[in-house]
């Protein structure tokens, strides 16, 4: 789609200064309570505020206590803010969505056997059932079914693709979107879907974030982080008593500054900026993931179906391989095939000029005076006379009946059944009366879809073709592609009691589909991907549509999947890892007063204390904001196996989280002593 | 420290390693019910246990019926004990009349010996009769160390099995880890340590006349096998008030060595066990591994803080040369008091075989850790094994993420349920020993049973909750423990942090094992290899070790730098 969204940068003016201004309405406790570690966070920072000030007022000196208290609150409204600039790119989104949803007005059919008699009315007033008529330069009213009429329809306003597809009563196309142009024709439709509750709508309300909930690992980690937050309130509440028996009063300020910088409030803040920077990379994607709660099934999926045409094979047959008959030299034979085959204009006949050409060399003459004999349904033969010859190609029947031949030999039959039972398609090639050979049509793999299963092989994920053709074609193609298994003469039932097999056994299995005999499957699947070109029961059973119609991305959506989760987890680590430092910092720093040789724990060599714990509360504050980028970006994804991942990540992620703070700090420290404010 | 110290360290973890090798291998079969060429012995007694007992060993447990079931025999031990405590004058095996305890100090003992920490707030030569060291300590020796044993079991189970909610029948695993695992070995080691001198007798005391010709009382009892348990099942608690430091539980170095080993030997042993049950030996050989890195760092600490001696006693003159010898006995010198500190801390065992008192403060600190981490590497019989693996499906947990999957181990996924009820488990840990120190650091009563002022006091402190919580049971020797406040609280945080901890881990066990076990793929965040170790090495210091920083920065840290500028208190 090459909307906005698109070329939006990371951080586009507008995007920040909305997020900027939403920051601090998401301060708001009583939202702010669905993030236990930032809530727990503003909770103690409004202490330390008041606290603050009310020292200020009585004239004690507050200027420290202020200080923590502003970096503390910087330090929820940084998490904020990363959450706000994160909806903010889901949100422009979602405005170029609803500029196309105009008001429209429907043509409502009282009688739906009768195209002449509509009342006009606004399109939210139609309810689902109703049956409206759209003609050419229409905007489609809402969603719903074709059931009479076959139009060609502008879907760009939600696909970007601006090529009209055609719209068909009956069958797989039948499906239309509310906000589509008709281009051209006519179409009767029964409309499907409420007010408020279109394919546009869902799509404005997903990716402007409305509908967000938790998704069920986040809420594991958001248990995780509460508990480690609980955790470090003890250590330090203790803390109280065990430095009274030491013989100091620890400041409440003090205190809270520790506790924060323990608590994990690096991932607390980014968390959900994270998940809503996933889902937004799938919209960018051209994919629409019906919840968060799908794109991390993604990551989990371990077996992909994938259709064999147009995922695995390009789709359509083509020559390749030249069979000679006992006696002809295989040249001759091609030469002949590229004559007869002048006259056929189709795919495979086109197939036949290339592949000759490619192969031998072979470049269509043009032959003086000839006639071409064009390729029709009802001979199913082309070819050329010319020169005093004839040379014909076509379906074996039809061209053994153009030879008048009964008895071909032996070798040409079982050339013929050997292609045919490999599920490819053989064609007769015969010159004057006399048969040459066979060209064998097939259907051809992918050039690079070989290594792509290999590297996800690689990750863990088995691939399974999915193909209506018989075993032995599948088995044949299932090899050549290199896929771990395949479901020959596919039937949905097939589809449905393979998923259901493989998730017995432990297995999370994704699958695309459009038709709406392929809904039970989708439904079944933990991944259900419909093209949007699919039907309305495809599109409901899935959790995802993919708006380009294009069965490959199933691919890509996975590893988008896994992306997220790997971003997720390397902030957790990086977050948790970072607490070491905290406590090199601050620990020596408040107990100067009563054993002053616990400097020796200072190995940063801070300036003062009042610095020490600046630094570690000034540091745990603006890391959010630091790594903002990479929360929304995601950490970058190599299709390796978990080992390697695993250890490339906690290298940079865990190793690098021990360090990183113990470098900032410091920094962070000289700045604060140059500048003399400690 | 010396090159043989550092030959004989070595040599001591090959072995110990090696031996609990097919020992493993050993209870994975007792577990799994399969035959053993001790059967013609004990498989009579023990299909006659059932018989009596009206157990039906093949029924399986879900994890509420295992957990009520190992909870209500742990009670009725606890009552049992408790009574026969306080009725100890009435009965037998009391040839010295001693009197019963005090309720707050039999509440503190039964909850302690229960709860496998033996912890012991008395003094045994002197409180104790011979039938109370028999029948009421060692019988409970063996039932709490084959409680945590089962336990164990029953989560390793949970791991490996696919979508069973059953986890085995608590009886019979109870009954098959003392018949077939505990006591041969205690019978074996029982026997060799009476052959190297340490006695077995009902008498209670022997009378001696010195050379000088005065007279001496000389206690004895039945030492060799309560030793032999109290070492075996990771218990702790002596027959004599000095532990393993006494010559009668502890003759030479050799007993030493064999003690050390025996406390080891099942915690090493249960994680060959885990690869065995869970047909994966390398999972068991990562546990194992952590559990090295940190004994084996540990070890290093404190030799090299104990081997120098005290600077400020060398100042005064003192031959730094034998190291650090204030409270330790000279038959075993720094290298074997320094391996026992250590072993009996890295599991939750608690015998001493010197004063952790008296070490100096850093090698003081390092057992105080070992303990907080939450007494898992590698733990006391059982409890360790359970406690490790909670923390290794949080490191899981964590770190799992980082290779796109969400996170699982050993197949199962561990979702909001596992987290929230690990969360619950290893906050006690904090919660009870933290809480305990900083409330009596500000409670002039607890303050007044300290032995020391200054940093060391609050070691004290600090090292009594985290020993009773971490169910180990060894002391910093300087605080009076029985008092009301100690006993009460001391026996509180004991109760919570075997239960509170176990009760949770159960439950994650019946979650887990109702779930699907998805099959190993190239995709799976391996949990076998240095990686892992490292990883899991990592969170369990972080998640489980750095809340303990702030408190052991004003205890061992504040007395160690002080000490080095030069001041006492």
């Amino acid at each position: 789609m090459s909307t906005q969204a698109d070329t939006l940068s990371l951080f586009d003016g507008r995007i920040l200064s909305r997020a900027a201004r939403d920051a601090f309405v998401k301060l708001n406790p009583l939202t702010l309570m669905r993030n236990p570690v930032i809530f727990f966070t503003e909770v103690v920072s409004a202490l330390v505020s008041v606290l603050g000030v009310a020292d200020a007022v009585s004239g004690r000196p507050a200027g420290f206590e202020l200080a923590i208290a502003l970096f503390l609150w910087l330090t929820v409204l940084f998490a904020t803010f990363a959450e706000a600039v994160a909806e903010g790119r889901g949100r422009a989104r979602a405005e170029s969505l609803r500029r196309t949803r105009t008001e429209t007005i429907a043509k409502k059919l009282a009688d739906p056997k009768d195209r002449r008699r509509y009342t006009k009315i606004p399109a939210t007033e139609l309810r689902a059932g109703d049956v409206v008529l759209v003609e050419a330069g229409d905007l489609i009213p809402s969603d719903g079914d074709v059931i009479e009429g076959m139009a060609s329809v502008n879907e760009s306003a939600i696909t970007g693709e601006s090529a009209p597809v055609i719209r068909e009563a009956g069958g797989d196309r039948s499906a239309v979107t509310g906000g589509t142009l008709v281009v051209s024709d006519w179409l009767v439709v029964r409309i499907t879907a409420e007010p408020g509750s279109t394919f546009l709508d869902r799509m404005i309300r997903l990716v402007e974030g409305a509908e967000r909930r938790k998704t069920p690992n986040e809420i594991a980690l958001d248990i995780l982080l509460a508990g480690l937050t609980l955790i470090f309130l003890i250590a330090v509440v203790t803390l109280v008593g065990l430095a009274h028996y030491s013989g100091t009063m620890i400041p409440v300020p003090v205190l809270v500054a520790l506790l924060v910088c323990l608590i994990p409030t690096t991932i607390g803040g980014l968390l959900s900026a994270i998940g809503i920077a996933g889902m937004d990379r799938l919209v960018r994607f051209n994919v629409l993931a019906t919840s968060g709660r799908a794109v991390e099934a993604a990551g989990d999926v371990d077996t992909l179906l994938l259709d064999k045409t147009g995922t695995i094979t390009f789709g359509n047959r083509m020559a390749a391989a030249f069979i000679p008959a006992p006696g002809i030299g295989e040249r001759r034979l091609a030469e002949a095939a590229v004559r007869a085959s002048l006259g056929d204009e189709t795919p495979e006949g086109r197939s036949i000029l290339a592949f000759a050409r490619d192969r031998y060399g072979i470049v269509p003459e043009t032959m003086k005076g000839g006639t071409v004999v064009p390729f029709t349904a009802q001979t199913r033969l082309s070819g050329l006379d010319a020169e005093g010859h004839q040379w014909r190609k076509g379906a074996v029947d039809s061209v053994l009946a153009w030879l008048g031949e009964t008895n071909p030999p032996a070798a040409f039959t079982a050339a013929v059944e050997r292609i045919a039972r490999a599920g490819g398609t053989p064609l007769a090639v015969a010159e004057d009366k006399t048969l040459l050979g066979v060209i064998e049509l097939k259907d051809i793999v992918k050039p690079s879809i070989r290594e792509r299963f290999a590297a996800l092989r690689r990750m863990g994920i088995r691939t399974v073709m999915v193909t209506g053709d018989n075993r032995l074609t599948a088995a044949a193609i299932a090899s050549e592609a290199g896929v771990d298994d395949f479901i020959a003469e596919a039937t949905p039932q097939d589809k449905l009691a393979y998923i259901r097999r493989v998730q017995a056994e432990g297995r999370l299995v994704a699958m695309t589909g459009d038709g709406t005999n392929d809904a039970p499957a989708l439904a079944q699947a933990d991944v259900g991907v419909a093209m949007q070109s699919g039907t309305q029961a495809a599109r409901e059973a899935a959790n995802m549509v993919d708006l380009d119609s294009d069965p490959t991305k199933l691919i890509e959506i996975v590893e988008i999947g896994k992306q997220l989760l790997i971003t997720r987890g390397a902030l957790t680590t990086f977050s948790i890892a970072n607490d070491v430092s905290k406590y090199f910092a601050i620990l020596p720093a408040i107990f100067v007063t009563s054993y002053p040789e616990l400097a020796a724990l200072n190995v940063m060599r801070l300036t003062s204390p009042q610095s020490a714990i600046m630094s570690a509360v000034i540091f745990n504050a603006i890391i959010i904001v630091l790594l903002v980028p990479l929360a929304l970006r995601g950490v970058r994804f190599k299709p390796i196996g978990a080992a390697q991942l695993l250890r490339r990540n906690l290298l940079l992620y865990g190793v690098g989280g021990v360090i990183a703070p113990f470098i900032g700090i410091k920094l962070i420290d000289l700045a604060l002593t140059l500048l003399g404010l400690v | 420290m010396t090159a043989g110290g550092l030959a004989e360290i070595t040599l001591f973890l090959v072995l110990s390693v090696l031996l609990a090798w097919p020992f493993g291998l050993w209870i994975a079969r007792v577990a799994e019910g399969g035959p053993t060429p001790l059967d013609p012995l004990l498989r009579p007694i023990e299909r006659g246990i059932y018989r009596l007992s009206g157990i039906d060993p093949s029924a399986g447990m879900g994890w509420q019926a295992y957990t009520l079931s190992l909870l209500a025999l742990n009670v009725l031990h606890f009552l049992l004990l408790y009574l026969m405590l306080r009725l100890q004058y009435y009965l037998p095996l009391n040839p010295d009349h001693l009197a019963g305890m005090s309720p707050r100090l039999a509440f503190n003992t039964a909850m302690s010996f229960v709860t496998n920490t033996n912890w012991q707030a008395y003094s045994g030569e002197t409180t104790l009769s011979p039938g109370s060291q028999m029948w009421g300590l060692t019988s409970h020796m063996f039932v709490s160390a084959a409680t945590g044993i089962a336990a164990a079991l029953a989560f390793i189970r949970a791991l490996r099995q696919n979508a069973v909610a059953e986890l085995g029948n608590f009886w019979a695993d109870l009954t098959r880890i003392t018949l077939y695992v505990l006591l041969p070995v205690a019978v074996v080691g029982g026997l060799l340590l009476v052959a190297l001198g340490v006695p077995q007798t009902l008498a209670t005391h022997a009378d001696a006349t010195t050379l000088e010709g005065a007279h001496q009382t000389i206690s004895l009892g039945p030492v060799a096998f309560m030793e032999v348990i109290k070492e075996l099942g990771t218990n702790g608690g002596g027959y004599f008030n000095a532990n393993s430091a006494h010559p009668f539980e502890n003759p030479s170095a050799l007993t030493s060595l064999i003690e050390t080993f025996l406390i080891i030997f099942i915690p090493f042993a249960l994680t060959f066990t885990f690869g065995r049950m869970v047909g994966a030996p390398r999972q068991g050989y990562a546990l194992l591994a952590v559990s090295l890195v940190f004994i084996v760092a540990s070890l290093a600490a404190v030799l090299s803080a104990e081997a120098h001696g005290n600077p400020l006693l060398t100042a005064l003159g003192v031959d730094p040369h034998l190291g650090d010898m204030e409270g330790k006995e000279v038959r075993f010198g720094i290298t074997l008091s320094s391996l026992f500190a250590v072993i009996t801390t890295a599991t939750s065992c608690g015998a001493v075989n010197a004063m952790l008192d008296s070490f100096m403060p850093l090698s003081g600190m390092v057992p105080m850790f070992l303990i907080q981490l939450g007494e898992i590497v590698p733990g006391g019989v059982g409890s360790g094994l359970y406690g490790l693996l909670v923390f290794a499906l949080l490191a899981v947990f964590v770190a799992g993420l980082m290779v796109g999957r969400t996170p699982e181990y050993l197949g199962k996924k561990i979702q909001a349920r596992e987290v929230k009820l690990a969360m619950l488990a290893v906050l006690i840990l904090p919660l009870s020993i933290l809480g305990g120190a900083a409330l009596s650091a500000v409670l002039p009563q607890a303050l007044a049973a300290l032995g020391n002022a200054g940093p060391h006091g609050l070691s004290e402190l600090l090292y009594a909750y985290t020993s009773a919580t971490g169910n180990n049971g060894s002391a910093f020797a300087g605080l009076s423990a029985d008092t009301p406040w100690f006993d009460t609280t001391i026996g509180i945080a004991m109760l919570l942090g075997r239960y509170a901890f176990l009760v949770p881990v159960m439950a994650i066990a019946g979650s887990l094992a109702a779930k699907v076990k998805l099959p190993p793929s190239a995709g799976t965040f391996p949990t076998d290899g240095p990686l892992f170790v490292g990883l899991l090495v990592g969170v369990i210091i972080i998640l489980g070790g750095l809340q303990f920083m702030p408190a052991l920065s004003l205890g061992p840290l504040a007395e160690h730098f002080v000490m080095l500028a030069g001041k006492t208190f």
